[in-house]
């Protein structure tokens, strides 16, 4: 059967992606373009007369153009020159109805590239609450090609869409001489068929501006989003990760009651629910953390900030365009490293690159948990905050200011050269579920699938590690300080022991290196191997607040706010700048940060007395 | 008069958008954004430090941009 090729592409905020997930609903493939890491999303959709369409949704542009490597994805699969990409045999392009003076003009470029077209007025409803009228027929004949009303947000406001993609595919439309002026042309068409009330409908946008855009309240909103946030993830997230600790902790007794004693009941019980069971407990965290950056995103909300915040940035050297991948690596350095291809100064984007490891990921978040809840205590600060909460915020504010500081020095030469901010501030939005729930989806198989493939293989190997060889006869002390990882554990302590780190910290920090929350299920394994009683996996807790002082846990604290290991960043740093020297330097620059700042908070603690067994 | 000379609340009327470097990619983009002449402009907020970046409204759009950039933008009818 033939498939269609079609691919959408309009004005960064038409609402493209929400008409996307509208027409292919969860049937979507995210990957990214052949050695780019412009993501690269595709969706099957079959229409009314049972037409399958693969549907591809480019990045968002402004101009053909091109002045990002997102633009220019955009540019080469529309022209049919990108390399393993078919040429669309339709181009979909996706207007938003509010906007036409801006979003028409693009369309009209992308009717130059003389490929059979749809227009589709998007968001008509808003348009026509705002008195917006617009003469479809003329529309389409003016701008000739077929033109359609879509609602990306309305459960039925693809329809008129679909019905246009069943109709043969329509003639390329006439394309204007070389060197026509868009703009003009765009006007021409919009004052023959739209015509809409004098006064402009943003009355909304400014009066919610007058607040988010308030040189102090708009700083105050700022700021409490920020801490309502880390709140959040802390207090909500809890009663749901009571329940899945206990339910790990049950599935491993009931599981260790069925399996006979030895070798195959210590590696399902210490290796594989041990393992995976102590990071699966934080997916609660990690999606209210998602659901809030989601939330911002889909707002409108994050240009805001970035506007308020551009002046900040700038003392470092950056500009507010930084803010909004650096937001993202609180969720993970990948996706933030890859939105700084938004950044057009090509300096800019690599410091923002730099220091993106040190936004407190959320694969962080496991062992701040753990350290926090086993050594602060639990307790209410002014009768509002949760000391907890208070204590993980202060860790993500060392993570920002330490960038800061970081992006500061690395901004020695070239002062003169310009940071453009030049950002769109779109209209405000509220965030629809549907395109929430497919974000929160789309993360939590990202994140599982990583405990299934990484975390699992990860904590049987060092099982492994842990159990073999074993102690000779009449050996005294636990069997694991006779395994290979006690030894390896044992020689890292030359490194190590001068900023606090046992061998079990030094054993769990090897693994972490392919995900940074595996050390918690490291640690797990590591203990619970080393413990007599084979449920001291959801002990561990206790059990790191009965072995280490004070000091260790606020070194380690302190050693994961710079965290140089984790392999899919390096990984993602070379990709995305192709070199390895950048490789090099963060890794080289992060460990000797973990390895400072860790010895003095060690130091300090001596000072302090923290230092001695509790 | 330039766009970073216009202060919050004013608005004026776009005359045209210059280089400031050979092929400038800050001018061209703010040309694709619809600073063409003609257009009328508003400065709807400024940023808390310095006053700087501003946020302004044309068409139906609002973009925030540093003054550094705005002075690409000359204006006439400043009202």
């Amino acid at each position: 059967m033939s498939v269609l090729n079609a691919a959408l592409v309009g004005n960064p905020n038409c609402g493209k992606t929400a008409l996307f997930n509208l027409l292919t609903g969860s049937r979507q493939k995210v990957a990214n373009y052949a050695g780019v890491t412009v993501e690269r999303k595709v969706g099957r959709l079959t229409t009314p007369n049972g037409l399958a369409v693969r549907l591809l949704d480019l990045p968002g542009a402004y101009s053909l153009v091109a002045t990002s490597p997102d633009e220019a994805v955009t540019r080469d699969v529309c022209a049919g020159t990108y390399r393993g990409e078919p040429a669309p045999e339709l181009l979909v392009c996706v207007v938003d109805a509010t906007n036409l003076r801006l979003h028409l003009r693009f369309a009209l470029e992308v009717r130059q590239m003389g490929r059979p077209m749809i227009l589709v007025l998007n968001m008509i409803d808003a348009a026509k609450r705002q008195g917006i009228a617009i003469d479809v027929p003329r529309l389409s004949a003016e701008f000739g090609a077929p033109v359609v009303t879509a609602v990306g947000i309305r459960r039925d406001g693809g329809q008129q869409l679909l019905q246009a993609l069943d109709l043969p595919p329509p003639p390329p439309p006439a394309a204007l001489p070389p060197g026509s002026d868009f703009h003009a042309e765009a006007r021409r068409i919009l004052a023959d068929c739209v015509t809409r009330p004098s006064r402009l409908g943003l009355a909304l946008e400014e009066r919610l501006d007058r607040w988010f855009l308030h040189p102090v309240w708009g700083m105050v909103i700022l700021f409490a989003l920020m801490f309502v946030m880390f709140q959040a993830v802390f207090s909500w997230a809890q009663p749901v990760m009571d329940l899945l600790d206990a339910g790990t902790a049950a599935l491993g007794q009931a599981v260790g009651a069925v399996l006979p004693d030895g070798a195959l009941r210590s590696l399902i019980v210490d290796g594989v629910i041990a393992g995976a069971g102590s990071v699966v407990v934080f997916l609660p965290q990690i999606l209210i953390l998602f659901l809030w950056i989601l939330a911002l995103e889909e707002s409108g909300y994050l240009p805001r900030a970035a506007f308020l915040l551009d002046r900040i940035m700038a003392t470092a050297g950056l500009s507010g365009r930084s803010f909004i991948p650096l937001l993202s690596s609180f969720a993970c350095a990948v996706p933030g490293i890859m939105a700084t291809r938004t950044i057009q100064n090509p300096r800019d984007r690599m410091i923002t690159i730099l220091i993106a490891p040190l936004m407190t990921c959320s694969a962080r978040l496991p062992v701040y948990t753990l350290l926090i809840a086993a050594f602060v205590p639990e307790r209410r600060v002014a009768g509002l905050f949760n000391l907890h909460g208070l204590v993980l915020f202060a860790l993500y504010m060392a993570g920002i200011l330490s960038a800061l500081v970081v992006a500061r020095v690395l901004k020695n030469r070239d002062r003169q050269e310009e940071h453009p901010l030049l950002l769109e501030l779109p209209a405000y939005r509220l965030p629809n579920p549907r395109d929430l729930a497919l974000g929160l989806k789309q993360r939590a198989v990202i994140f599982l699938s990583r405990v299934g493939s990484i975390i699992v293989t990860v904590s049987v190997l060092l099982w492994a590690l842990a159990s073999f060889p074993a102690p000779p006869a009449g050996a005294v002390g636990p069997a694991i300080e006779w395994s290979l990882a006690g030894r390896i554990g044992h020689w890292m302590l030359y490194v190590m022991a001068p900023i606090g780190f046992n061998w079990q910290i030094c054993v769990s920090l090897i693994p972490g290196l392919a995900a940074r929350e595996v050390a918690v299920s490291a640690l797990a394994t590591v203990y619970s191997l080393g413990a007599a009683d084979s449920d001291a996996a959801s002990q561990l807790l206790p059990l790191l607040s009965a072995h280490w002082s004070l000091g260790t846990a606020l070194s380690l604290l302190t050693w994961y706010i710079f965290a140089p290991q984790c392999f899919s960043t390096l990984a993602v740093i070379r990709r995305e700048t192709g070199s390895w020297r950048m490789v090099g330097i963060t890794a080289g620059y992060l460990f000797a940060m973990a390895y400072g700042a860790a010895f003095i908070t060690w130091h300090i603690s001596l000072l302090l007395g923290w230092g001695g067994s509790p | 008069m330039r766009l970073n000379e216009l202060k919050l609340g004013g608005s004026a009327i776009i005359d045209h958008v210059e280089d400031h470097t050979a092929g400038d990619p800050v001018a061209e983009r703010l040309r694709a954004l619809g600073f063409v002449p003609g257009e009328p402009i508003r400065i709807v907020a400024v940023g808390p430090i310095g006053a700087d970046p501003i946020a302004v409204g044309i068409g139906f759009t609002r973009f925030a941009l540093r003054r550094a950039e705005a002075a690409r933008v000359l204006l006439r009818d400043a009202a």
